[in-house]
């Protein structure tokens, strides 16, 4: 793995410009996977912030060539790039190996994306397909997704006098990666430079499809203060909301045990989606949200022992 | 030129065809009355007789961007499909154009759900006639082989570079035997060339941005050139097939004539039925009576020029549209045969005949009695109202 020195000196490929929020989540991670493929790569993105605020026309912020056809098609599109690539290289086209890299919001990817992503993953595309997981669709202003979190306020699922946000806990797009038998998934957090560093360089240099899934904080969306973006997803991870793992070959690794569990609170409070849970008569509701993130924990301890 | 004659279905055909252009990618799903098409390649990658890479999407929507992702990189891209398998990917069809990918598309022509239908009509490729796909309609296995060879030379041409669907009409076609000439594979291959050299997202000197957001100052540019490409596609479609009637002798237009130069009373139509036509104009003829045929074979782009001067002399025309516009008045082929002689100062009168949808059988006595219908109407310049042919009132 490169030193934070080393890949600061490599040339960047998702470069300044961008109309992405002040602390927002994408562009950390955008530029992290980018600095992280030391190689020629080819980038698709599906619909949404990161897309919409990267590309306006006539200015780009991807220095590498770059593909958007639609919302919920990201996968399939890479698929067929990936297609060609393989059949050109045959007929000495090509010379250059290739990587490919998929984004997509987590609409684009657990909703809307989610029967074009499993089609690439079962047949097998070789591309890394990165979820930046802002929790809800944030570019058509914050509608719920099935990745929003258990009593979240969004605008589709509002926090009102009798229903208190969402009511659904996110679903688990990670064991429906694995469940594909990919060769590797993993999840984790801009925070975190070289545990996504690492991962991504272990990504492409899968043979195969690979999925990994970013925590991606959203300032206007959460809403939190944008000098917290990367303090705030270290928190997801302290207190187990988002524990950073990988799955390699159906072997699961957890790749950071926090010292000491912080309690769910932590996480709720520097967001102002959740600032009702905090409020007298709705205890339940956190306690709630706690027993699920320990019995996601638990359940994720449990697989890393036996896999 | 060499060629050979072969005993093939429609579906066949397109399949031989494919075979024969070998392009680099091909991603599909079936859908009936088309599958076979991508059967039979299927078998053609699995035995290694064509270089393609086959991507078995899981849907069309997936395939149509699994199109437009390989054409982006130049690859030679094809498909298939029909029907539902369009409708799905409706929303790419409009992209794959406005990002200017050549891609071809062999479409067998099926009706629309509700109620769900296998049978030919063209509400499917009418729903896309505005999507900046070029259009190509067969009257019979030899045009459908025929226009799928052409389309690859036009979607690509430089100064087109748009997607291209040839079709044929569901099962009257795609299923039933019929002798055509084919060339052979070098010729094929000699006609269609290499790609020509456009910008993709294989170049990594000068990457580029594909798909990107265009915003109130640029979107209406970019929709522009569309349109204007479009119109410049109606030259480089006549030299395509000047070039192919070098090679065979079989020479396409936009439209074919049957008896319309000096015929008083004429059918407008799009294709199996051009077959049937033709027979009653003849016997029709024998009669005396002055009548002709145009079948519409290049639709989009519409050569309003060429079909306004080749209809605006004809009394009485009936234009039969295989698919409703269920817009309360008429179909989308009468639309445009009435916008091209609104210019005209002798206005044929024109009459709408909605027919055949869902499969429903077009027989000899139809068509006579479209005639029997125009002999009916005495003055020129009016229109009718639609009339629909062969179905229980
Ligand atoms: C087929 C289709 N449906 C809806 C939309 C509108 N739309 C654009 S982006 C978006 C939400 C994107 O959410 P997500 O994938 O989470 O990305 P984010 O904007 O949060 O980064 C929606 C609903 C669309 N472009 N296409
Ligand atoms: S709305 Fe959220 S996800 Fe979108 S650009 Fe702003 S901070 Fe980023
Ligand atoms: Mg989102």
């Amino acid at each position: 793995m490169p030193s934070i020195k080393e890949l600061a000196k490599r040339k960047e490929k998702f470069v300044s410009g961008h109309r992405l929020c002040p602390g927002c989540g994408a562009g950390v991670i955008a530029r992290l996977v980018m600095l992280a493929i030391d190689k020629p790569v080819v980038v698709g993105c599906a619909t949404g912030c990161l897309e919409v605020s990267s590309t306006i026309f006539p200015y780009s912020s991807w220095d590498t060539p770059f593909i958007h056809s639609a919302f919920e098609n990201v996968a399939a599109t890479i698929s067929g790039a990936e297609s060609a690539y393989k059949v050109l290289k045959k007929q000495g086209k090509i010379d250059k190996d290739i990587v490919f890299v998929a984004f997509g919001g987590d609409g684009g990817t657990y909703d809307i994306g989610l029967q074009s992503l499993s089609g690439a993953a079962e047949r097998g595309h070789r591309m890394l397909y990165v979820c930046y997981n802002n929790q809800a669709y944030m570019n058509t202003g914050i509608q719920r997704s099935s990745a929003t979190p258990r009593g979240a306020s969004t605008t589709t699922s509002p926090a009102g006098k009798v229903i208190p946000g969402k009511l659904q806990f996110s679903k688990d797009i990670m064991s429906i990666m694995i469940a594909h038998n990919i060769p590797y998934a993993a999840q984790t957090i801009p925070g975190r430079w070289n545990d996504i560093v690492n991962k991504v360089e272990k990504a492409i240099n899968t043979d195969g499809f690979s999925f990994i899934n970013v925590l991606s904080p959203c300032r206007l969306g959460w809403p939190h203060k944008p000098e917290m973006a990367m303090e705030i997803t270290r928190i997801a991870v302290e207190t187990c909301f988002w524990p950073l793992y990988e799955c390699e070959n159906g072997k699961y690794k957890l790749n950071y045990k926090p010292k000491e569990k912080k309690p769910i609170t932590e996480w709720l409070k520097l967001q102002g989606r959740f600032a009702h849970l905090l409020k007298p008569g709705n205890e339940h509701i956190v306690e709630e949200i706690q027993k699920e993130v320990d019995r996601r924990w638990e359940e994720l301890l449990k697989k890393c022992e036996t896999s | 030129m060499p060629s050979k004659r072969v005993t093939k279905t429609g579906n066949e055909i397109f399949a031989e065809a494919m075979r024969q252009i070998n392009p680099d990618v091909v991603a599909a799903y079936p859908i009936t009355p088309a599958t076979e098409i991508v059967q039979i390649f299927s078998q053609f990658v699995a035995d290694g007789i064509v270089k393609t890479e086959y991507v078995a999407v899981e849907s069309e929507h997936s395939a149509m961007s699994a199109c437009i992702g390989s054409a982006a990189t130049g690859a030679r891209t094809m498909t298939g499909t029909s029907s539902q398998g369009l409708a799905l990917m409706w929303e790419m069809l409009y992209i794959a154009a406005g990002l200017r990918l050549p891609i071809i598309m062999a479409v067998v022509n099926r009706a629309l759900s509700a109620p769900i239908n296998i049978h030919c009509d063209h509400s499917d490729t009418m729903g896309a006639r505005d999507s900046g796909w070029i259009q190509i309609y067969s009257e019979n296995v030899q045009e459908a082989y025929d226009n799928l060879v052409q389309a690859v030379k036009i979607a690509e041409h430089p100064e087109v570079r748009l997607p291209v669907m040839a079709t044929t009409d569901g099962f009257i076609l795609s299923h039933c035997l019929e002798v055509a000439e084919i060339l052979d594979d070098e010729t094929v291959q000699k006609f269609i060339g290499e790609p020509p050299k456009r910008p993709t997202i294989f170049d990594f000197e000068n990457p580029i941005t594909l798909g990107a957001l265009d915003l109130q100052d640029y979107y209406f540019e970019h929709r522009r050139q569309v349109a204007e490409t479009m119109k410049k596609s109606i030259r480089v479609i006549d030299e395509v097939a000047d070039e192919y009637a070098k090679l065979t002798g079989r020479k396409y237009s936009f439209f074919e004539s049957y008896y319309l130069d000096d015929a008083e009373y004429a059918i407008v139509l799009i294709g199996s039925t051009a077959g049937t036509a033709k027979d009653v104009v003849d016997k029709l003829r024998n009669e005396g009576k002055k009548v002709g045929l145009m079948k519409i074979r290049v639709f989009r782009p519409f050569d309003y020029l060429r079909v306004r001067k080749a209809l605006e002399n004809i009394k009485i025309i009936g234009v039969m549209d295989r698919a409703d516009g269920l817009n309360s008045f008429c179909g989308p082929l009468f639309s445009e045969i009435c916008t091209c002689l609104y210019e005209s100062e002798k206005k044929p009168a024109l009459m709408n005949f909605i027919y055949g949808l869902g499969g429903r059988e077009v027989r000899e006595e139809d068509i006579e009695t479209v005639f029997e219908e125009l002999f009916k109407i005495e003055k020129q310049g009016k229109t009718v109202n639609t009339k629909y042919i062969g179905v229980r009132e």
